[in-house]
């Protein structure tokens, strides 16, 4: 049985858990927020978790032994279990890091660290040197980009990527000379964060596979909203941040497999990081711990498997067939207005619930302040995918993107304020 | 919304001296990371000290109505002008636009710039607003180093 949409009860219990959503913006309209692809809001179980920690038993983590310690680290160790468990993972496979940027670039400077003779690593899987290549998409957010460029020239390796088509999806016509043995590491988007374009990652992961290369998955934009199992997935690697699925700013998650997580050569350096130190040299804690250094994020990862929490009792099946139902009025509107172009898949059909779009002689920017002033939060601009929009030849774009807590009304509110656009910017309609 | 004057979205569809032209002394290219918004703008200055005057500021703006409309403004009330009365136009559209909502803008000072002065009350656009009068600035620095 495929799962139902939130009816109007459930929806209205969702939002009473989510304070910020009874505020008013711009001079008393109800807050419209379509931004949850950028960061989500918090429901009162996971500030309540993040408080609860600090109220009772703060303390640093990992380091001294006194009562509040101990409570601590307990904490902070059972986050780790059920935000792993909420992936399908173990704890022991996954790292907290500040963000999904930070994990992305601790996998990227394990190739470069290793290239340079990094300690805490071992075997020869994480070196880049010239002759290697590094294998992206057109489709990746900055954050799953940059690091791989300077991982490149930092080694010598050569950056590679898959095109982007016209209707947003990967284009795979190439593959097979993109994805070599030469090809060190595939790093991709699950979700796009613009297009909403879903991947076939079991499809890439296994041609990945098939040359040798190691999979990077960056999940910021599947785990919030469809259930992920990394075991089902077969990636190497899998990134995410906990703000967009409800949990708190300031961690990360980066979940690897057992293996290629000890052969990794260490990232940040200091404290809590270390088995033993000398004047001249040290050696390194077991994993996770040796890719966590300085004192670890504890209320924050309390927050986050609070937030896992959450969604678990929701059920990520029926967060993600609602999701659908939203996204799905919205591409059918906005289908209607011969002065729209969306941007990516026009269908529901392998893809989530990012939609971006640009209106014919009106720039993002303006769009998105018309919206705003009825009290619609969208996010404009390039979200952090220039290249993307190069290649889709959209100088900008305004994204709306849905989180559970949203309503079909709200997408209604998002189309009435969109239609006073044509008239302000003098565009000449036709139906 | 007072953000939308009529003389923004003139300007903005009707974008005054705009395009490249020749001959220039300085040619800058200015973005914003933050949207995209883009201006290449070049200046065209003649004379020397006290007596150099801005003979033309010609630009390729490819942004919001805020951004290009601030273009076309600018080229509109600096062309032509003193090398003195640009410097003198450029900080008070500065002011204007940095001030929150406290200086209303003089209109002797900066003619159709009065029409930007809702931005200053959008802290997100006054980037926008920025980017061609910075470019201008910037272009403006380097014409006169070039002449020296």
């Amino acid at each position: 049985m495929t799962a139902a949409p939130f009816t109007d009860e459930e929806l209205a219990r969702i939002r009473a858990d989510f304070p910020i959503l009874t505020r008013t913006v711009r001079g008393g309209h109800p807050l419209v927020y379509l931004d949850s692809g950028a960061t989500s809001h918090k429901p009162r179980q996971v500030l309540d978790a993040e408080r609860g920690f600090y109220e009772r038993t703060n303390a640093a983590v990992h380091r001294g032994a006194h009562r509040l310690s101990e409570e601590g680290t307990d904490a902070y160790e059972a986050s780790r279990d059920t935000i792993a468990r909420f992936i399908g993972g173990r704890a022991s496979e996954v790292v907290f890091t500040r963000n999904a940027t930070e994990a992305i670039n601790l996998v990227a400077y394990a190739f470069s660290n290793a290239a340079a003779g990094g300690g805490g690593g071992h075997g020869d899987r994480f070196g880049l040197a010239p002759g290697d290549e590094v294998l992206v998409t057109e489709m990746e957010h900055h954050a799953n980009l940059i690091p791989w460029q300077e991982a490149c020239r930092r080694t010598g390796a050569t950056l590679r990527w898959v095109p982007v088509a016209e209707d947003g999806r990967l284009d795979l016509t190439d593959l097979d000379d993109l994805l070599t043995e030469r090809t060190k590491v595939f790093a991709f988007t699950h979700v796009s964060n613009v297009l909403g374009t879903l991947n076939p990652v079991t499809e890439l992961v296994a041609r990945a596979h098939a040359v040798g290369a190691l999979v990077v998955l960056d999940a910021c934009q599947s785990v919030p909203h469809l259930p992920v199992d990394v075991g089902e997935l077969g990636v190497d690697f899998l990134a995410f941040s906990g703000h967009k699925m409800f949990g708190p700013l300031g961690i990360g998650v980066l979940w690897g497999r057992p293996e290629l997580l000890d052969e990794m050569p260490v990232f940040l350096t200091g404290g809590s990081m270390i088995e033993t130190v000398t004047m001249e040299r040290a050696t390194y804690a077991p994993v996770p711990q040796k890719f966590e250094a300085g004192v670890p994020v504890a209320a924050q990862a309390v927050g986050l498997a609070a937030a896992c929490d959450y969604l678990t009792d929701l059920g990520l099946d029926r967060v993600h067939a609602h999701e659908q139902a939203l996204t799905e009025r919205l591409l059918a509107a906005l289908a209607t207005r011969s002065w729209v172009r969306v941007l990516g898949p026009a269908d529901l059909c392998e893809r989530g619930g990012a939609v971006a779009f640009t209106v014919d002689g009106v720039h993002a920017h303006d769009v998105g302040q018309v919206l705003d002033d009825r009290g619609v939060a969208v996010r404009v601009g390039h979200h952090c995918a220039w290249p993307l929009h190069r290649a889709l030849k959209a100088q900008a774009s305004t994204r709306a993107s849905v989180a559970a807590y949203n309503t079909p009304g709200e997408v209604d509110v998002l189309l009435d304020a969109l239609d006073r656009v044509p008239a302000m910017f003098g565009l000449e309609v036709h139906a | 919304m007072d953000l939308y004057q009529e003389l923004i979205l003139e300007h903005y569809k009707r974008p005054v001296r705009a395009g490249l032209r020749e001959p220039f002394e300085a040619e800058v290219r200015h973005v914003n990371p933050t949207c995209g918004d883009e201006v290449t703008l070049r200046v065209h200055v003649a004379g020397r000290g006290g007596d150099a005057v801005v003979e033309d500021v010609s630009y390729d703006a490819m942004g919001c109505s805020i951004s290009v409309a601030s273009a076309s403004i600018l080229a509109e009330e600096i062309t032509g002008g003193s090398v003195t009365h640009a410097r003198e136009t450029y900080e008070a559209m500065h002011s204007m636009l940095t001030s929150k909502g406290e200086d209303p803008g003089d209109e002797e000072k900066i003619g159709d710039g009065v029409a930007l002065a809702g931005v200053a009350k959008y802290p997100a656009r006054i980037k926008c607003a920025l980017l061609s009068w910075m470019a201008f600035s910037d272009a403006l620095h380097q014409a006169e180093g070039a002449q020296q």
